[in-house]
């Protein structure tokens, strides 16, 4: 299965993934209007110190904690891709203390949300991955 | 092959979905007291509060069944195990017979004796769908005086599930504080008072001295007056099948890493079970959902031939009540970091260079760092402890390991 692998000696920090992000799962098609002068949550976060920066999202695990540990049965596995159901999560936030890569969060909307890999929000190809300029983030079989 | 389950809660699906890993096949069957669809036990209190109805409750969707070939027997009563004969006999006197056996009965409400408690009217526990319905359907018309006998985990989710539906909500618990199986002193204290905030009457350091009806006399002199009484002071993992078949068991079933009890192919899983706590050391009760599917995937998983062993559990809640998130792991002692401010506690508790337990209220933002330390048993030397103590993160960990875990196949 293809997924998003990053690698941190390309990441420039510039924060575009995680503003595809934003906009891949607004429900928008203009992207200024999505954006502009709004607190964003993106499924993707950088984190950077110093001169080192790299992204983090969802590594949709062979053994997903997150899942097992899922009190309400919202998240699944399918074909390998960790998908949320955010109408069954009642945010107890058990998957936020089982991902060991924080990779999990609280949405605005109350539910938890996470990396789908674009696949729901009709992208096809991870947003992520199109807008990083530097090719730190690339999705791929490995 | 035929697999036989006691249970069709947590342990007991993840117990399907191990034997689906590595049979296809052979057949399996549930065997349940409750006459429902599998469904997520903590999500009681969500019901009461109107969150979630019966069909969200459902641990999984409706063809759950019907996917992995199972059948389900609801609604009947395991009432013993041979195992020489390698059967389980049902109450009416129906047998079925097993090659292997998962024993995943759960726990059931403990409450001690209490003077003038057959005196009460309306009592209730609070575990299962039915006490939740049963307790709903009491409420009504809505000015009930409820009664609460336990400040822990129960009974406080379901204070916060009765909350707006009821006239007063008064606690009261023997401990001098709240959820004293998670949470330290300092954090049960901020927690307790938020939850006061809310309206929740505490009586704490003190127990019921006598019931009259529907009166309590404390054993510091209050009286409570009441409609409704729960009863929530604690639990008793159901370890008689498995007990009474000569297999062993402590305060839970004894199990090896694989899930195994001591009478051949029967296995055991989820909170009727004694765990082997990494943070303490100790062979104990965890009680936890994570802990419980997990225990249950390895079970069937081995039931089904293959070889797993599961050697890193410990203790691990994540909770909220009224808005106040917190996330709780490990055990408590050895040394402390402590950080408080804008209603936020943490405190990450450390030991011979390991991290062994952590509580945070309020902000819990990616806790599951930590948790994988705890985990992984991470020596601390190896990271930038410093810098992970102020938030979690990957930045703390060495370019070779963030390579592995965001380049790699995890």
């Amino acid at each position: 299965m293809k997924r998003i692998y990053v690698n941190e000696k390309w990441c420039l920090g510039c924060h575009l993934c995680e503003y595809y992000c934003a906009f891949a799962n607004s429900g928008q098609d203009d992207m200024a209007k999505a954006l502009k002068d709004v607190v964003i949550h993106p499924r993707i976060q950088i984190e950077e110190q110093d001169n080192i920066s790299f992204a983090v999202n969802c590594r949709h695990c062979e053994e997903p904690l997150c899942v097992k540990g899922c009190i309400s049965g919202a998240l699944s596995v399918r074909d390998g891709l960790i998908l949320i159901d955010a109408d069954k999560c009642v945010s107890c936030y058990t998957c936020v203390l089982s991902c060991p890569y924080g990779a999990i969060m609280p949405s605005a909307e109350g539910a938890i949300q996470k990396c789908e890999l674009c696949v729901k929000n009709g992208r096809g190809q991870p947003a992520c991955v199109e807008g990083c300029p530097n090719m730190a983030i690339v999705f791929e079989e490995r | 092959m035929h697999y036989v389950i006691i249970g069709n809660s947590t342990a007991a699906i993840g117990c399907v979905e191990g034997i689906r890993q590595a049979d296809s096949r052979g057949r399996v069957t549930l065997i349940t007291d409750e006459p429902w669809h599998t469904y997520s036990r903590p999500l009681i209190s969500y019901l009461l509060q109107g969150k979630v109805d019966e069909e969200r409750m459902k641990y999984r969707p409706d063809d759950f069944y019907r996917q992995n070939g199972c059948t389900v027997m609801l609604g009947r009563v395991a009432e013993a195990i041979d195992p020489a004969a390698k059967k389980v006999r049902l109450k009416g006197g129906q047998t079925v017979s097993y090659d292997k056996l998962l024993v995943a009965t759960g726990s059931r409400p403990f409450t001690p004796p209490m003077e003038g408690l057959d005196s009460v009217p309306a009592k209730f526990s609070f575990m299962s769908l039915a006490d939740a319905q049963a307790l709903a359907a009491a409420l009504a018309p809505g000015d009930k005086r409820v009664f609460i006998v336990g400040a822990g985990l129960i009974g406080l989710k379901c204070a916060e599930g009765l909350s707006g539906r009821v006239k007063s909500l008064t606690v009261v618990d023997l401990a001098p504080r709240i959820l004293p199986s998670i949470l330290d002193e300092e954090g049960s204290a901020m927690v307790r008072e938020h939850i006061a905030a809310q309206g929740v009457d505490f009586h704490l350091g003190q127990s019921v001295a006598r019931f009259e009806g529907n009166k309590a006399t404390l054993t510091g002199g209050a009286e409570v007056e009441f409609d409704l009484l729960v009863l929530a002071v604690g639990v008793r993992p159901n370890t008689e099948l498995v007990r009474e078949a000569g297999g062993q068991a402590g305060r839970g079933v004894i199990v090896s890493a694989r899930g195994e009890t001591s009478l051949p192919d029967v296995y055991s899983a989820g909170d009727c079970v004694e765990s082997w706590d990494i943070t303490t050391g100790e062979s104990r009760v965890l009680a936890v959902l994570p802990n419980a599917y997990r225990q249950g995937e390895c079970a069937g998983l081995n039931m089904a031939g293959a070889d797993k062993e599961i050697t890193d559990a410990f203790p691990l809640n994540a909770i909220g009540f009224f808005g106040l998130h917190m996330v709780t792991a490990g055990s408590y002692a050895g040394e402390e970091y402590t950080r408080r401010g804008g209603g936020n506690y943490k405190r990450l508790v450390y030991e011979n260079d390991r991290l062994k337990g952590f509580i945070l209220i309020g902000s819990i933002e990616r806790a599951g760092i930590y948790t994988a330390l705890i985990r992984k048993q991470t020596p601390l030397s190896s990271i930038d402890f410093e810098l992970i103590k102020e938030k979690p993160q990957l930045m703390a960990f060495s370019r070779q390991e963030r390579a592995r875990q965001l380049g790699g196949r995890v």
